[in-house]
């Protein structure tokens, strides 16, 4: 279970009204039953915020909503300023190429070699592999510790591996904001761990927003209790007595509604039946 | 609630009339659009134009030379046995060329493009795609559908002159003609209808595969059965269309070109 004392100085800070990165205003979406009922939520700048649900809530609905793969059937949702629920699909590909996704089952594409999938997005824009683009490449995958993996096709790599890739594929641009869906989702724990260090030190030293959907609950108080230290490299607990802003919150999908929106203390404290019984 | 509803089935059918529709223009309006993947487009026409070739050559070749051989018999009937050259080339340029080369890239390359890109589908690689900014028609669709229109134009091309070197074979080495005569009269009968009607042909059943190709990939749903439902309907969409369509070309280009 979560270390309660580490998650309770770990306090985020209020944000500020005007940076927001994502918005659902009121989204619903049914396909042959009502899957989301008026959700609304807001992501800031810098944030994270952790998606949490039984199986079927709509919580990678969410993700797939906040990119514009799927139009909601009513509501708004505005992504960098941009409402995307009105938006022609050509007009969505600029805005989501500030957006990075990770997806469930990575989603490399297994015809192209590991620095390919990295660079996918940079090669769009140049049509090949310039001497910088490999460079970039191997910085962004020695930030998730795989820089020799770059000549390897994603079929030679573990599962952990290649989500660390597609990890690596999703913040070679620096998007503003990053959707993340499951990144932990049949890994182990070590890997699991080695994934969610990843996603911590993305929030901590780049500031990158993020949306995690996960069904993991250690990983989501883990990133609630953790910082990145960027002296000792690694992922540490927020120190006895110390409070820090993690920056991360939580939001809990239920019936199509969002049952809790708040930090890990009030959703330790929360008395809803249903939270306790979906925390123990 | 029926279990079996025709209004509901007439829908599905329709917005997948709509969707191919849609598919089928953007594959084209593309061509008008920046990014262009002019690398993608010879790699794919490298792919079904090369990767075809075998299969053309060998279908066009013993069809030549069987309609020879079969029609041999008839025409010595009524003493025409010259004729053969004129009449295996105009079935070969006006219709059994492009006919059944359209139908053996289909089985190949409707099926292929299928299977690839309900794959993709199925493994949220087109997802992936979408959400790195690039456009699955303009990266996927539009390279395909022009690699295998204009790689089908020469396929047909081909395919005809092989079939009448098949009659050739056939005319010289087992009916005894004149090899002056067999190519005299087979290029000699040929009109400018002919030809026109022979080249029109592949450029739409070019189109036709490969756009049904994409479309039923990118719709594939279901896993790994999904896809093989996906392929298995693409190649018997893109045959049965191919067949239909030749019809209505060949009465509308003998209106408008008459012999």
């Amino acid at each position: 279970m979560a270390n309660v004392e580490a998650i309770e100085k770990a306090q985020p800070a209020a944000p500020a009204a005007d940076n927001r990165v994502l918005c659902f205003e009121n989204v619903s979406i049914a396909f042959e039953e009502p899957v989301l009922k008026g959700v609304s939520f807001e992501l800031h700048s810098g944030k994270s915020k952790i998606l949490l649900g039984a199986a079927g809530t709509g919580k990678t609905l969410i993700l797939k909503l906040a990119l514009g793969l799927l139009k909601p059937d009513s509501g708004r949702i505005i992504v960098l300023n941009d409402e995307i629920s009105s938006m022609r699909e050509e007009d969505l590909y600029e805005v989501r190429r500030n957006v990075g996704m990770v997806f469930q089952e990575s989603a490399l594409f297994d015809s192209l070699t590991v620095e390919e999938n990295v660079a996918y997005r940079l090669i769009e824009e140049t049509g090949k592999i310039t001497d910088e683009i490999h460079e970039k490449v191997l910085e962004v995958l020695r930030f998730v510790e795989l820089e020799k993996t770059w000549p390897l096709s994603p079929a030679e790599l573990s599962g952990g591996m290649r989500r660390r890739v597609a990890i690596a594929r999703a913040i070679i641009t620096q998007p503003e904001v990053l959707l993340y869906d499951s990144p932990t989702g049949g890994l182990d724990p070590v890997t699991s761990n080695t994934i969610i260090e990843l996603v911590v030190k993305q929030r901590d030293v780049y500031k990158t927003s993020s949306l995690l959907v996960t069904h993991r609950l250690q990983d989501a108080f883990t990133m609630a209790s953790h910082y990145f230290d960027r002296d000792q490299n690694k992922m540490v607990p927020v120190p006895p007595g110390k409070t820090l802003d993690v920056h991360t919150t939580f939001v809990i999908l239920r019936d199509g509604h969002i049952i809790f929106e708040g930090t890990a203390t009030e959703l330790l404290r929360s008395t809803d039946p249903y939270i306790r019984e979906y925390l123990s | 609630m029926p279990v079996f509803s025709p209004v509901e089935i007439a829908k599905t059918q329709v917005e997948g009339v709509q969707d191919y529709a849609r598919l089928a223009w953007r594959s084209i309006s593309n061509l008008f659009g920046h990014p262009r993947y002019f690398a993608d487009t010879v790699m794919q026409a490298d792919l079904i134009g090369v990767g075809s070739l075998p299969i053309v050559v060998l279908t066009g070749f013993f069809t030549g030379a069987v309609l020879a051989l079969q029609t041999s018999n008839t025409l010595e009937q009524f003493g025409s046995l010259s004729l053969t050259g004129q009449l295996v080339s105009f079935s070969m340029v006006r219709e059994l060329g492009p006919v059944l080369t359209g139908l053996m890239v289909a089985g190949r390359n409707a099926s292929g493009m299928a299977s690839e890109l309900g794959s993709m589908k199925v493994t949220e690689q087109i997802d992936a795609m979408r959400a790195m900014g690039v456009d699955p028609t303009k990266k996927l669709v539009t390279p395909r559908v022009i690699a295998c229109t204009v790689m089908l134009f020469f396929l047909s091309i081909i395919s005809d002159l092989v079939g009448l070197a098949g009659g050739w074979t056939i005319a010289f080495f087992m009916l005894g003609l004149d090899s002056n005569q067999y190519w005299t009269t087979a290029y000699q009968s040929l009109k400018f209808g002919d030809v026109f009607m022979g080249l029109s042909k592949p450029v739409v059943f070019g189109f036709l595969i490969a756009s049904i190709g994409c479309f039923y990939g990118l719709s594939a749903k279901g896993g790994t059965q999904g896809v093989g439902r996906a392929t298995t309907q693409a190649m018997v969409a893109a045959s049965v269309l191919i067949v239909v369509s030749d019809l209505f070309i060949t009465k509308l280009l003998m209106g408008l070109i008459p012999s």
